[in-house]
């Protein structure tokens, strides 16, 4: 039916994780284990969502992979839907190694689950649903892109996602404590403060790649004069690509060690970095896999942590941000969380020329780097980078109206833009809202 | 014929009333009771406000981002399911039969609108079938079941308004427009047509996502 095999078809890209993963099915282990998922793990949801969708590519227009690879289908939500669970509720699990592969490669790279698309169903089928529930399926058959599986790995051996050892998280915080306070007099990195307001939390990279982000966070609830501490053990790390290889027990596991050393610390928030798929973990999937309805220790982006401080007055501005910026919409935290507006305000606060890409808010297009797509690793770059051109159109058009600085207020974010950027010459730089902050807020002498 | 027509107006009638009403009620319960059992956090995080605003905001044309975008289809597709649900039960011959069967007065709309209605919907159908042959996306989702479906459920209106115009045949039209009708009915809960049951879930249950724990707008 429908598109000739041809104009449609897809290229497997080499990945050993999926192509030796593969190559260990067999057809009676595949149907263990799809039926095994869907009896025991997704009941009526799945079936009334298959049930339902009346195939009328109404979700189609919201995905920008279809509409970056000039709408071919097999990109459309619902196209990526009949190409994986469809077949596979129809075909009660009797599929073959080769379709596990193909479904492996589309759920973990073809779709960001930024959710975006659940908003143009008429019915709210929720398509990133399906995909996840895919993944589940990929997990335990053991067919996952190697790059996020090592990552998933280094969670369950350490519990962060960078296979960082306790003494160098340790090391790093009092490295960066150091740092900053040559700038700042007396500033503290304060480890295990039981009692504290908050405990400061975040992502794997930081301490491996960007550890100035701590520096500035530092910076910024020192001068805001905020009663915060760090945690000394694992439990330190928010992020969780095991959440996004389909390893729930993992998800749970460390959703639990974090929200514990909270607790073990009597603070009374959390306070995250700019992270995205990390707030989707604490504040959505990871809590409900220990059975917590919401977060058992109140969580807070840092978009809304800036915001507090911003409307309490505790930061200043010696001089706003003089490049007119535009601002991408992390999904995670506004079509998870609603931050959009809060972020506006902060923005203005701290820069003198703000410009609105379009479509923006809860509209806004994902990076195409999230859902773990950007962790798959180095073969799958180039389909991330042609799959996001309205990015691109979108991040060109602001240029045009004189934006020199994007604001991408999560890191998953700054990892695609960053690629999009360079990949279509778009000549921009790219920022975190805490970078701006830093710049132009009032410090001590 | 006679005979024919007893059976098609009489006892296959009820059985097709008791099959949608027994299969929706069947389905509906089923699939609630196997949500509370694999996936209650369906439940947990329902919220019957926010279903509501986002059902709501979906039921008026031009409401949502994604009608607007969809100018076109927006228009055909609430014509189509207006009209589809209003001729069945408010035709003034159907209001004369809830009379007759179960003496309740109902309302009836002139037989002027009904007959612009009857076309909207055969109409809509023929809309619905030269997009899902024509743009690439919707032609990739399509089966063969549904320009069955599509054809199913033109059918009835395409013999009623036959019968009803009294063109050739038409005496085997209405039995026709009948036994069309009827299994229309029967299968809703049975086929993709259940999408009518389960709409409000879904709709009500992203909408409850959304709203509640997102704090965000779904449309
Ligand atoms: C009263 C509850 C119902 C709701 C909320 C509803 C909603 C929808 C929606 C949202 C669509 C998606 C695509 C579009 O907008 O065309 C759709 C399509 C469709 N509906 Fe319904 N519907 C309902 C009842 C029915 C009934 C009772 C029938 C027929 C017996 C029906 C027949 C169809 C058909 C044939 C399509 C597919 C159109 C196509 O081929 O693209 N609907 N419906
Ligand atoms: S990438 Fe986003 S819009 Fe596209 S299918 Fe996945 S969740 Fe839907
Ligand atoms: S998921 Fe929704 S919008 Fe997409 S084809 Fe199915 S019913 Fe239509
Ligand atoms: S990386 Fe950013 S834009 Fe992409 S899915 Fe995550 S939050 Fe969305």
């Amino acid at each position: 039916m429908g598109e000739p095999a041809s104009k449609i078809e897809v290229k497997n890209i080499k990945d050993i994780g999926l192509d030796e993963g593969a190559a260990r099915l067999t057809p009676e282990r595949i149907e263990k284990v799809i039926n095994e998922v869907i009896d025991n793990e997704t009941g009526a949801r799945l079936k009334v969502y298959v049930d339902t969708c009346v195939h009328c590519g109404l979700c189609s227009e919201a995905c920008h992979y279809y509409l970056s690879n000039d709408k071919n289908p097999v990109y459309a939500p619902a196209g990526k839907v009949k190409q994986t669970l469809w077949e596979i509720v129809e075909k009660k699990g009797k599929v073959s190694p080769d379709f596990i592969r193909r479904a492996a490669e589309l759920c973990y790279t073809e779709c960001n689950l930024c959710r975006r698309c659940a908003m143009y169903c008429p019915f709210g089928i929720d398509v990133a649903y399906m995909m996840l529930t895919m993944r589940r399926i990929c997990h335990k058959l053991g067919v996952i892109p190697q790059y996020i599986q090592d990552t998933a790995q280094s969670h369950s051996a350490t519990m962060n996602q960078m296979w960082v050892k306790e003494d160098e998280w340790i090391d790093t915080l009092f490295w960066q404590e150091e740092e900053a306070a040559e700038e700042i007099e007396n500033l503290r990195i304060p480890l295990e403060k039981e009692g504290a307001e908050v405990m400061y939390s975040v992502i794997g990279p930081e301490p491996k790649f960007r550890a100035q982000l701590i520096y500035q966070a530092a910076v910024i609830m020192d001068v805001a004069g905020v009663d915060w501490t760090m945690p000394a053990t694992p439990g330190w790390d928010n992020s969780d690509m095991a959440m996004y290889t389909g390893d729930n027990e993992m998800m749970g596991r460390l959703k639990k060690e974090h929200f514990e050393t909270a607790m073990r610390l009597k603070v009374k928030k959390i306070v995250m970095g700019e992270c995205g798929h990390a707030f989707r973990s604490v504040y959505d999937m990871g809590n409900r896999a220990v059975g917590w309805k919401m977060p058992p220790v109140q969580m807070v982006h840092a978009l809304e942590f800036y915001y507090d401080l911003f409307k309490a007055g505790k930061i200043k501005v010696k001089e706003k941000y003089d490049k007119p910026v535009t601002l991408h919409d992390p999904c995670n935290v506004i079509r998870g969380r609603g931050l959009h507006e809060m972020a506006r305000y902060v923005v203005n606060k701290v820069c003198e020329t703000f410009i609105e890409m379009t479509p923006n808010r809860e509209h806004n297009y994902c990076c195409c780097a999230g859902g773990g797509v950007i962790n798959c690793g180095p073969p799958f770059r180039d389909k991330r980078v042609y799959s996001n051109r309205v990015k691109a159109d979108q991040l060109a058009a602001t240029k045009k109206k004189g934006v020199e600085v994007c604001i991408a207020p999560c890191h998953n974010c700054h990892g695609g833009l960053e690629d999009i950027i360079h990949h279509y010459k778009l000549g921009m730089e790219l920022k975190f809202l805490g970078d701006i902050i830093y710049e132009v807020m009032e410090k001590p002498e | 014929m006679h005979t024919i027509y007893n059976f098609v107006s009489g006892p296959l009638a009820w059985l097709a009333f008791i099959i949608f009403i027994g299969g929706s009620i069947y389905k509906i319960v089923t699939m609630a009771k196997l949500a509370k059992k694999k996936d209650p956090s369906v439940y947990e995080y329902w919220d019957t406000g926010f279903a509501l605003r986002s059902i709501a905001v979906w039921s008026i044309p031009f409401a949502t981002v994604n009608w607007r975008k969809n100018p076109v289809m927006t228009l055909v597709t609430f014509a189509f399911h207006i009209s589809l649900i209003v001729v069945p039960l408010f035709l003034c011959a159907h209001a004369l039969l809830w009379k007759e069967v179960f003496d309740i007065n109902w309302w009836y709309i002139p037989n002027g609108l009904a007959d612009i209605m009857t076309l909207i919907v055969i109409g809509s159908c023929i809309f619905f079938a030269v997009r899902r042959s024509i743009r690439h996306d919707v032609k990739y989702l399509t089966s063969k079941s549904d320009y069955l479906i599509l054809l199913m459920v033109a059918a009835p209106f395409v013999t009623g308004f036959w019968a009803y115009h009294q063109f050739p045949a038409y005496r085997l039209m209405f039995i026709l427009h009948m036994l069309s009708g009827e299994f229309v009915l029967a299968a809703i809960p049975f086929t993709r047509l259940s999408h009518m049951l389960y709409a409000v879930f879904t709709r009500g249950y992203i909408g409850s996502e959304f709203g509640a724990v997102r704090h965000a707008r779904d449309w």
